[in-house]
């Protein structure tokens, strides 16, 4: 019985229509792709993105020059430089992050004490030139501007769970 | 002076006319059918396919036309220049001279001739030449394979197609495919009684004209792409025009020989006012939707397996199948003529 | 008429050409090539002729499969054509001594040809006469050949059932203790025979 069962399967060439059905029935399905440039994913508030240096609500810069994200910072993509401004207080001079060079691991912004260096919701920094992509200080800080209410929201969502 | 004018121009003339009125529509028709192909596969695929170029993705066919036709040719060093240029051109050519033969509709057929089913299989067997060529005239291995492996599965394909050609014939008693067409108003479509060769014919199909499953001369993953590595631009969209025109003078085929060409499923009322070539087309379409779909449901088949389908399954079974149809024909004593 | 002699003599000169290079292209694949515009040029001929069938069956059997396993083992072989020249001037006498006796032969045979008085008013037209009966020229062929020639006809097939029985068996090797995929019982596996789920305590192995 088994042995006429399987032949008669395989005569009538059943497996081939069930899976022919089975991408039949797919073909009704909803679509999971999404148009890219029109709409985007959801990303989660600790998706790693492009770098920003934040600053506080009164325009001052955060960033402190303690050099904990440069010494963590396990691509080495991160350079400061930093001596006391005019006011005496510590800051960097130099701020400069190989865009190349990072792996976007977070490390930076886990070691900040101060939330300055974060990596950002935006993904679509790609350049065409490799100069472009080496981040300095006022690029940064230029970036923190721009996105300044999505990070502190994405902080605000994280906190709970830091 | 006018009996060169009606004797030679003007028949010449009319000659040129209806090939174009073939030949165009089917172009339009390959280029649509790499659309749909991409939409249908898609869909089966939880993708979107093109839908960017024109409104959904209609333009597409043309964007593709017009890089590939913009794009430089390339002929490898160490090629067979004359024999590397001839195989695509061949492949296409090839492709095209089958429609001659394919009744569209009652009498909507360029060349009537008494042997069309032979015609089209000689048509489909020579198309083995520009892969084969191909392969050999690009002096690179990977196509080299491609050529080698398509022209052994063509060849082995093209002899268990033989043998349900046969079948068919037996039971319509003509080579005329106008009237093997004709043959099946009276009786059942084909592929009711023949199914198991509607069937064989069909994988045949996918196999001579290297579909999917059995796409194994440009299998991506092993052979890069097989016989038109060394191919670009133009002389790599003449290969791929020809692969789809063929599919669709294969499915022209299959439906001339099994789902009665222009024939009205049922000859009453409503069905007999669509046009007999809205009925062809739509056939033909059909018989495309499943070659579509067959790429988009199965895994590639492996060279042994696909050798072994062609000599130890096919080539029996359609061979049997002969000599049960001739048998049965006879006996019940519904030989044609 | 016209277009009719004019692509008689296009298809003849193409073919005799092209025959021409078969025996004269350096290369070997070329050769092939070359053969097969030949054989393309005769088929094209015989629909000149009004033998259709024999046309397309010439198309099929010596294009579309003959042809291509010349052209494959011939690409497989990877000849070396500076060796062809070698022993060029040694054998020529015998090459030439057997063409002339070919040569001689054919003409003996073509001088005392003679043909049936019956045989040969058909031959004149033997389109028409197929034709004046009612018959397309494969259903001539096949009522001859099933008819009158049906031995030989079998004959032939056995003959060649036989030949490829032969290759098949001077080919073939049987070898031992080679494993080969037996597709049958791949297939006749199913799960519950073949996969055994255990369970696994933690820490126990089984």
């Amino acid at each position: 019985m088994g042995f006429i069962d399987r032949t008669a399967r395989s005569f009538l060439l059943l497996e081939m229509l069930q899976g022919m059905a089975l991408s039949f029935k797919y073909m009704f399905k909803p679509r999971v792709t999404i148009n890219y440039p029109m709409e985007k994913g959801p990303l989660s508030p600790r998706f790693r993105g492009e770098h920003a240096l934040r600053r506080y609500p009164n325009g001052e810069e955060r960033c402190i020059a303690c050099k904990l994200c440069e010494a963590i910072c396990p691509a080495l993509a991160i350079t400061i430089e930093a001596e006391p401004r005019e006011d005496n207080s510590r800051r960097t001079s130099r701020y400069d992050i190989d865009m190349t060079k990072c792996i976007y691991c977070g490390l930076c912004q886990e070691a900040c004490p101060v939330d300055a260096i974060v990596e950002g919701p935006n993904f679509e920094f790609s350049a065409e030139t490799r100069e472009e992509l080496l981040y300095n200080k006022d690029k940064l800080l230029a970036n923190g501007d721009r996105w300044e209410p999505e990070l502190a929201a994405r902080i605000e969502l994280d906190a709970p769970y830091r | 002076m006018t009996e060169l004018w009606e004797g030679y121009i003007w028949p010449g003339a009319i000659i040129i006319a209806q090939i174009l009125a073939i030949v165009l529509p089917i172009l339009v028709a390959v280029a649509y059918l790499t659309y749909a192909e991409r939409k249908v596969i898609g869909a089966m695929q939880l993708r979107r396919g093109p839908n960017v170029v024109g409104p959904f993705g209609l333009l597409q066919p043309l964007a593709d036309g017009a890089k590939l036709f913009l794009k430089e040719t390339v002929i490898p060093t160490g090629a067979s220049r004359a024999v590397f240029v001839l195989a695509p051109m061949l492949t296409f050519i090839l492709a095209l001279i089958g429609w001659a033969v394919i009744p569209f509709n009652e009498g909507w057929v360029l060349a009537d001739i008494n042997v069309g089913v032979l015609y089209l299989f000689a048509v489909s067997s020579l198309g083995v030449y520009g892969i084969i060529m191909a392969g050999w005239g690009s002096n690179s291995k990977y196509a080299f394979l491609g050529g080698m492996r398509s022209s052994a599965q063509m060849v082995s394909y093209e002899v268990s197609i033989g043998l349900i050609i046969i079948s068919v014939l037996l039971t319509a008693g003509t080579l005329n495919l106008s009237a093997i067409v004709e043959a099946q108003r009276e009786g059942l479509w084909y592929f009711i009684p023949h199914f198991p060769m509607f069937i064989l014919f069909f994988i045949s199909a996918l196999a001579e004209t290297n579909r999917h499953p059995f796409d194994l001369p440009e299998a991506e993953a092993e052979l890069v792409s097989g016989y038109n590595v060394e191919y670009s631009s133009m002389t790599f969209a003449l290969f791929f025009l020809g692969e789809y025109a063929n599919m669709i003078l294969m499915s022209g085929m299959v439906t001339i020989l099994f789902l009665g060409g222009w024939l009205a499923p049922f000859e009453v009322a409503p069905f007999t006012w669509v046009p007999g070539v809205v009925w062809f087309a739509l056939k033909v379409a059909l018989c495309l939707f499943v070659f579509i779909w067959a790429r988009a449901a199965f895994p590639r088949y492996r060279y042994d397996q696909l050798m072994r389908l062609g000599w130890k399954v096919f080539l029996p079974f359609s061979g049997i199948w002969v000599v049960l149809t001739a048998g049965f024909l006879l006996f019940t004593d519904q030989l044609p003529k | 008429m016209i277009i009719a002699t004019f692509a008689f003599y296009l298809f003849a000169v193409v073919a005799v050409i092209s025959g021409l290079l078969v025996i004269t292209a350096k290369n070997p694949v070329h050769s092939v090539l070359w053969l097969i515009l030949a054989f393309f040029n005769a088929a094209g001929l015989f629909v000149l002729l009004g033998a259709e069938f024999l046309a397309m069956l010439l198309v099929v059997v010596y294009v579309g499969a003959v042809a291509v396993l010349f052209l494959f083992v011939v690409m497989m072989l990877d000849l070396n054509t500076l060796n062809f020249r070698e022993g060029y001037q040694q054998y020529m006498p015998l090459g030439l001594a057997i063409g002339l006796v070919l040569l001689v032969e054919l003409a003996t045979v073509g001088a005392g040809w003679a043909l049936l008085p019956e045989v040969e008013g058909q031959l004149a037209a033997p389109i028409a006469a197929a034709e004046a009966a009612g018959l397309s020229n494969t259903e001539a062929l096949g009522h001859i050949l099933y008819t009158d020639y049906v031995y030989f006809f079998q004959a032939a097939g056995i003959i060649l059932l036989v030949a490829m029985v032969g290759a098949i068996m001077l080919t073939h090797r049987s070898r031992e203790g080679v494993r080969k995929q037996k597709i049958g019982r791949q297939l006749a596996r199913d799960p519950a025979a073949s996969v055994e789920v255990k369970k696994v305590e933690t820490g126990r192995g089984i």
